[in-house]
């Protein structure tokens, strides 16, 4: 396979670019492997690659019931971020930033990592102390963080309304200058052509269907395309997977909901940074193809059907028109929604489960998307090693019966 | 003034009506009814705007939304507007368009430069390079966006109104052409409510830019003999300029109607665009039918149009687009475009027939018209720079290209590759459109909602075909929402047997794909059939992957023109068919959507959210406050006396109340009235603690739980009688306690007898607090012995105030001797005014919430939300005492759970800098030990900071690890400007430990 | 936009209505007895269902009472609305209270 680079580009260019080879390919499945992942969105696919990279685990598959990168991955609205509050979250997120930082590189695929900034707005006095208290802990934990006021705002982003005759003024904000934006279908792309290269098959339009079991330990995999087996299952299906947690006979503490996003139609650069606020209620960046990427809170309703309901839309639309009211004029162009899976505390699972040799990642909510290196990368260690690495440790299932949960609501909200 | 492309006669423009407009810094003009696109061609103008990527020349292609090029930036200021499309935008005085995505000027665009290295652009190349330095992708990027993107957002706040508006009906009908125009008459003459849409702003859809007759009379006025029947129906609504954009669950259609787009900027007034919700019981998309491109060597040139766009040009706007036309294709549309231009006058130079043996009236028709016809041949190749200037026509072989035919010198190159019918809504209803091969396209498939299609949008192509099928579609909808739509109507026109369309994806070439002229499937986008080719080789073989790998489709126009043929060429190479190759998703908006039209009227300071203003609001203004947000009410935070900064103010109003009296605005805190038998049962399993022997006429604090046992509000509760309570909650969490209490009654414990009800804004709250406050409040109410003996601390009186029936509370919030006078809202401001009087005497102040907030830190009162985070348990607040453990209460079991009962739990305490001054960020965190080295664990965090006035020094309330247990001990607070300030760790009330002085 | 017939008022719009999730989760008679797992799964564990889905809304707008429907996850269709202490459409559909 062809490493990317201009002069392989140029060289191409001179065959009329007829002689690339595969980014990857569709191979059939095998009888059996050493490690089986569920779900080839970003999370499933970084798994695989460091599974194959760092642990030397064998023979590794990836199923995917639909294309690759098909759900959340390519569905949501691609912010980049470690700003959490508690160390658990921080930590990972940050692990994750950190791998974020070199991926292009890594996977030689240019996933145009934007490390622009982002801006977590405070419209009140509580969200001022929750900005200045979650600042502060990202310090101490070594992750960068300004705490701006509105005048610093009004500089680095002069179009927004930082006036004080809104109905929410904007008090103060958060900003984490390393955070940004990335080219999601490049994230699975990217990750997917290296794994490939490492050895691991790919298998799409391949659905799960049973999980096989005996003596409380998994032994593979029912699925479309006949059994699988394999002595080690993880499995990273985001909002469905309540559903394969089903077929291995346990619930999860998971609710999967609608999430929305649209976009405008594409118009020259006008906003730089990435800005999200919780009170008006809605988040938003520009792509580098020039439109204004937007998200909604979640539908409050459970649903698996990638669609939401118009008045979601509605108050999101009038919060970014609130934040921008130059904005009204601009068009929407495209809308459309996915499933995410929602734990209690807006923290994730990465997790052993009730059956041995299984495993679940799950429970990302609205802000999978930054966390897919860092995601793979400890989910990669829990499976091989059977046992989580010290910055997923926290992230068990047990957790809700112990009680050790860790609440980022207070942080997060609909920031992701 | 010439428009030298303007036929002399015909069309629907009205020519007494001229109109002016500017175009790239040029004045032109055209008339009403024209398009600005229409406009454009009648003044020649063809070359319009630069493509995306490689900066080629693009003209006008299309005549409505299929329109791919012809996107500018309209208008200046604040009204200016970016990416309309030329073919939507009527024309009105002194307009002002300018191209988008070129610079300096569309002639000499230096973005051209990009054109000359196209062979290194090919689809995704930016995810193959631009990695490298890593330090420089941002800069890489800086450029790219900079390339990207069409027109510019305003920079100016919207001057314009919009608005949004619920409808119902039985049928809604989305497009009024004949299908539509037909299906609307049956369901209205049936008596049912109809709403009819259509996006331009007249009816007649392509029977405007037909030639054809119907009933006896030409097209166009039996589009207006409809159109008066259905406007003389009662339940009828009829909605031009109204586009159908998305299509939700439960029949729910969004509608946006455009009211002032086609005036002069100047001339506009009231609601700009309206939003339409409608709920229908039926729905008949009669949305018609887009037609394809053909995909050949440089067949993005202008001049090269989509044929039923210059029929339209021709018939509905009396435009010429070319004088000598060549017409290529592989349906019958080539033949009736054909012959419209050869009636408007141009020289038809061929007809180029991809069929070799195509049959039928309209091929005749032409041939009998005289003009040549090239059948079994293709346009391989367009040649021209700004304009196409000729065809080069190639026989078909058996597979590929046969021999040359000819080359002919043209400046109008019309096309047609097919039609696709405009399934978007069908598809966003829920139905999954199937391809049906005879017709070339997708239809709709199995409906899911109460919705069909009808004509030209199921791929019923002919006039009659279209009439008949809306008529019976419009019929049998009216039939399913319950009206009787007696006979169908039947229409009369001409049937025309035509022959079928034949396939032609890709015009085969001398050369592979990629390696001659470029052949664009998506002319916004500059998607190359070789790039479509390209992702397939690369192994991106889902339709959604070459879809999001090569930009097909994703521009302002959502490929309409071009996403057949991009699939059908995705399909060719991956051995499969169109149907196994399928469709990518037809997501909501059909056409795009002002965001200020879904907003509405939620914007602005007053309305983008409610305002709560308590009863005495205007008082507080007109007193100097400065207002806090608190939930949706504005509550004064502080009043500053005339060169009085923050802290000082802050510092009196504590001392008013500390040393005086001093006056306070509860009205905001939640109030639910709580009534019934099983009252006093159920605040015992809300409350942590027990309500039984509440005496009447007594109040008492109450802490509210989650059922994961995390605090989640409090406030004070008064028995009033034996099966009745009054009770207060947090300002914030009002709604959300008493949905709390109403979702576990009814879904719990339904047998329990008791009601709810929020009195939050019936009740005026004024506290009243302060060593002075018994004399103030005794001046101001009748009917209450407010000796200490006669009214204790936590009890209620009823009463007068100022001669309004009051309830009058003695609780205390800031530790003093303290009075809440409730009276009805509406009496209130009387009330308040009665009791600052009697105030005036006492020095009395009024104070706001950072007063409010700095008495309570200093008594150690938390406040759920700042003090709380949904993580603390009552234990950890140092609350036990509140907590029974005599009867179980929401969230008891939680308190057992091992994470709740281990050591080392954060827990609630006081904190005084140790250097006496220092005031306490809030929201710092704190640290045992200050170090560089990150992470630093963390030990807690500071939740309320301020300044005693009372004690002099400042003071605050943090949660700390063990805190309990650390009394007298050190912690270090860490604040953003790096500072570590050292702080003792206190209990966490300040003042008055003992609490005598409320007591008093 | 979902469509919603309270059993009290008729078919209105889901702008009237707050959804309360999973309907028939039963608060413990005696939680002291239930051990931390068995406590959690109460608080927090759901089945998520894809599919009908019996669960909790509450006319927030209208009249201020909760009911039951089962609804379809995926179609987002309601098979019926049933007041508490009703049986409810369907007892042996899947979805329904075990």
């Amino acid at each position: 396979m062809s490493r990317y680079s201009i002069f392989s580009l140029a060289r191409n260019a001179l065959s009329y670019h007829e002689n690339w080879g595969r980014a990857w390919r569709s191979p059939a499945p095998s009888r059996e492997y050493d490690v089986v992942i569920v779900g080839a969105g970003g999370h499933g696919l970084a798994t695989a690659y460091y599974l194959a990279r760092e642990h030397n685990a064998g023979r590794i598959a990836v199923l995917e019931k639909g294309w690759l990168g098909g759900g959340n991955t390519g569905r949501n609205t691609t912010i980049v971020r470690s700003n959490y509050l508690w160390d658990e979250a921080a930590l990972l997120y940050e692990k994750s930033l950190k791998l974020w930082e070199g991926l292009s590189q890594d996977l030689n695929y240019n996933v145009m990592f934007s490390q622009r900034g982002v801006m977590n707005l405070g419209h009140n006095l509580q969200d001022l102390r929750d900005i200045y208290r979650r600042c502060s802990a990202n310090r101490l934990n070594g992750i960068d963080a300004e705490f701006l006021t509105p005048e610093d705002i009004k500089r680095k982003v002069p179009i927004m309304d930082t006036s004080p005759h809104t109905r929410y003024p904007v008090l103060g904000a958060s900003f984490q200058p390393r955070g940004g934006v990335a080219r999601h279908d490049a994230v699975a792309w990217g990750f997917a052509r290296a794994a490939d290269r490492l050895g691991v098959d790919i298998i799409q339009n391949c659905e799960v269907t049973g999980i096989l079991r005996e003596a409380g330990r998994v032994k593979g995999v029912q699925t479309s395309r006949g059994t699988i087996l394999a002595p080690k299952v993880g499995v990273v299906v985001a909002g469905h997977c309540g559903v394969l947690a089903e077929m291995a006979g346990f619930r999860l503490p998971v609710e999967s909901h609608p999430l929305q996003a649209f976009v405008s139609e594409p118009i020259k650069p006008v906003l730089h940074t990435v800005i999200m606020s919780n009170a008006v209620h809605g988040y938003v960046s520009q792509s580098d193809k020039g439109e204004l990427v937007i998200g909604a809170g979640i539908d409050s309703y459970t649903g698996y059907g990638q669609r939401g309901s118009f008045n979601t839309i509605e108050g999101n639309v009038a919060a970014i028109v609130a934040l921008f009211p130059m904005f009204s004029r601009v068009r929407m162009m495209r809308q459309w929604g996915g499933i995410v899976d929602t734990c209690p505390d807006a923290c994730p699972i990465i997790s052993k489960t009730p059956v041995e040799g299984l495993y679940f990642n799950c429970g990302w909510g609205t802000g999978g998307f930054k966390a897919t290196p860092g995601s793979g990368w400890v989910f990669a260690h829990t499976i091989a090693r059977d046992e989580p690495h010290a910055l997923n440790a926290a992230f068990t299932i047990d957790r809700f019966h112990t009680g050790a949960l860790i609440d980022e609501h207070g942080a997060a909200g609909v920031a992701h | 003034m010439s428009q030298p492309n303007r036929l002399d006669s015909g069309g629907r423009i009205d020519r007494d009506r001229p109109v002016h407009f500017t175009f790239n810094g040029a004045r032109l003009s055209g008339f009403v009814g024209d398009t600005l696109a229409s406009a454009l061609l009648a003044n020649g103008v063809h070359m319009v705007g630069r493509s995306f990527k490689y900066h080629r020349p693009r003209g006008i292609v299309g005549s409505g939304a299929e329109e791919p090029n012809a996107i500018f930036q309209l208008d200046e200021g604040a009204h200016t507007v970016p990416n309309p499309r030329a073919t939507q935008v009527e024309l009105y005085d002194d307009l002002v368009a300018r191209s988008v995505n070129c610079w300096p000027t569309l002639e000499h665009d230096i973005g051209v430069v990009n054109g000359w290295f196209s062979r290194l652009l090919p689809a995704g190349f930016y995810y193959k390079t631009f990695m490298w330095p890593r330090s420089l992708w941002m800069t890489y990027e800086r450029y790219i966006r900079k390339a990207a993107g069409l027109g510019e957002s305003p920079m100016a706040p919207d001057p314009d109104r919009y608005e949004r508006r619920n409808a119902h009906c039985d049928v809604l009908v989305v497009g009024a052409g004949p299908a539509g125009l037909a299906a609307a008459l049956a369901a209205g003459r049936g008596g049912a409510r109809v709403i009819l849409v259509d996006e331009q702003n007249e009816f007649g859809g392509s029977l405007l830019g037909s030639g054809d007759s119907i009933d006896g009379v030409a097209a166009g006025e039996w589009v207006g003999r409809i159109t008066a029947e259905l406007e003389a129906m009662e339940e009828v609504t009829l909605l031009p300029r109204t586009t159908a954009f998305g299509y939700h669950d439960a029949n729910f259609v969004t509608l946006n109607q455009r009211l002032t787009h086609h005036q002069p900027v100047r001339a506009r007034t009231g609601c700009r665009e309206r939003t339409w919700r409608v709920r229908a019981a039926q729905v008949v998309l009669a949305t018609g039918a887009i037609e394809r491109t053909m995909v050949f060597g440089n067949n993005d040139r202008p001049g090269v149009m989509l044929a039923s766009a210059v029929s339209t040009y021709i018939n509905r706007y009396a435009v010429l687009p070319g004088r000598q036309a060549v017409v290529f294709g592989n349906n019958d549309a080539i033949y009736r475009t054909a012959l419209d231009l050869a009636a408007a006058g141009a020289d038809v130079r061929a007809v180029v027939d991809s069929r070799r043996d195509a049959g039928g009236q309209w091929r005749s028709a032409a041939v009998e018209r005289g003009v040549p016809v090239k059948a079994g041949c293709v346009v391989s190749r367009a040649s021209g720079g700004r304009h196409v200037r000729a065809a080069e026509i190639y026989r078909l072989g058996d597979d590929g290209l046969g021999e040359a035919e000819d080359v002919i010198q043209c400046d109008l190159l019309a096309v047609s590759g097919g039609f696709s019918p405009a399934v978007h809504l069908h598809a966003q209803s829920g139905g999954r459109p199937v391809f049906d091969d005879a017709r070339l396209c997708f239809v709709p498939g199995t409906s899911v909602q109460a919705e069909r299609s009808a004509g030209a949008a199921r791929a019923v192509f002919d006039l009659a075909g279209c009439l008949s099928d809306g008529a019976a579609a419009g019929a049998a909808a009216a039939r399913e929402a319950g009206f009787d739509a007696g006979t169908v109507p039947e229409f009369d026109t001409a049937v025309v047997a035509g022959s079928p369309v034949e396939a032609m994806w890709l015009v085969p070439d001398r050369v592979a794909p990629g390696r001659g002229p470029k052949q664009f499937v998506d002319l916004q986008n500059d998607t190359s059939a070789s790039d479509i080719l390209l992702a397939a080789r690369e192994g991106y073989r889902s339709i959604e992957h070459v879809k999001r790998y090569t930009a097909l489709g994703f521009g302002t126009d959502q490929g309409k023109t071009g996403n057949i043929n991009g699939m059908a060429i995705l399909a060719g190479a991956l051995g499969q068919s169109l149907a196994d190759t399928g469709t990518t998703t037809f997501r909501p908006n059909y056409t795009p959507v002002t965001f200020g039209a879904i907003a509405a009227r939620d914007v602005g300071p007053e309305l983008f959210d409610p305002v709560r203003r308590t009863a005495m609001h205007d008082w507080h203004v007109e007193n100097g406050a400065k207002f806090e947000d608190v939930g949706q009410w504005k509550r004064p935070w502080y009043y500053p006396r005339s060169g009085e900064s923050m802290r000082d103010a802050v510092n009196r109003e504590c001392l008013a109340v500390r040393n005086r009296a001093g006056i306070l605005d509860a009205s905001t805190l939640g109030k639910i009235d709580i009534k019934g038998p099983d009252a006093a049962a159920f605040l015992n399993m809300i409350y942590t603690n027990a309500w039984n022997r509440l005496g009447i006429g007594r109040c008492r604090y109450g802490l509210m739980l989650g059922e994961d046992g995390m605090v989640m509000d409090d406030g004070v509760t008064t028995r009033l009688a034996d099966d009745h309570f009054y009770m207060t909650t947090t300002t914030g969490g009002a709604a959300r306690v008493l949905g709390w209490m109403e979702q576990w009654l009814q879904t719990e414990w339904p047998h329990m007898k008791v009601y709810f009800t929020s009195v939050t804004d019936h009740w005026a709250v004024m506290s009243i607090a302060g060593p002075e406050s018994r004399k103030v409040v005794e001046r101001v109410c009748e009917g209450i012995d407010f000796s200490s003996a006669a009214f204790p601390f936590m009890s209620m009186r009823e009463g007068r105030a100022a001669g309004v029936p009051a309830r009058v509370f003695r609780i205390s919030f800031s530790g003093e001797l303290a009075y809440e006078i409730n009276v009805p809202a509406n009496c209130a401001q009387h009330v308040w005014d009665a009791v600052i009087r009697a105030g005036s005497d006492f020095d009395m102040m009024p104070y706001g919430t950072e007063a409010m907030h700095v008495l309570r830190a200093e008594k150690g009162f938390i406040i759920v939300g700042q003090d709380t985070d949904g993580s603390m348990t009552p234990i950890d607040l140092g609350m036990d005492w509140i907590v029974s453990t005599k009867k179980d209460f929401l969230g008891r079991r939680s308190l057992s759970r091992s994470d709740c009962v281990r050591t080392g739990r954060k827990q609630l305490v006081g904190l005084k800098s140790r250097d006496g001054v220092t005031v306490l960020p809030e929201g710092a965190q704190l640290v045992n030990e200050p170090s560089d080295a990150t992470p630093v664990p963390m030990v807690g965090h500071v939740t309320s900071s301020y300044f005693s006035a009372a004690l002099g020094h400042p003071i605050a309330l943090a949660v700390v690890k063990g805190g309990l247990t650390r009394m007298g001990g050190s912690v270090h607070a860490c604040t953003l400007d790096g500072r570590r300030i050292e702080c003792e760790i206190t209990s966490p009330v300040f003042y008055d430990p003992q609490g005598e002085r409320m007591k008093q | 936009m979902l469509k919603i017939k309270c059993p009290w008022c008729g078919e209105r719009d889901q702008s009237e209505f707050s959804y309360g999730g999973e309907a028939h989760i039963v608060r413990p008679a005696e939680p002291d007895e239930l051990g931390d797992e068995q406590w959690g799964d109460y608080l927090f564990f759901r089945t998520n269902t894809k599919g009908l889905h019996r669960e909790q809304w509450v006319h927030s707008g209208g009249c201020r009472r909760w009911f039951n429907a089962v609804r379809d996850t995926v179609s987002y269709r309601f098979h019926g609305v049933y007041r508490h202490g009703e049986e409810g459409p369907g007892k042996d559909e899947p979805g329904s209270p075990s």
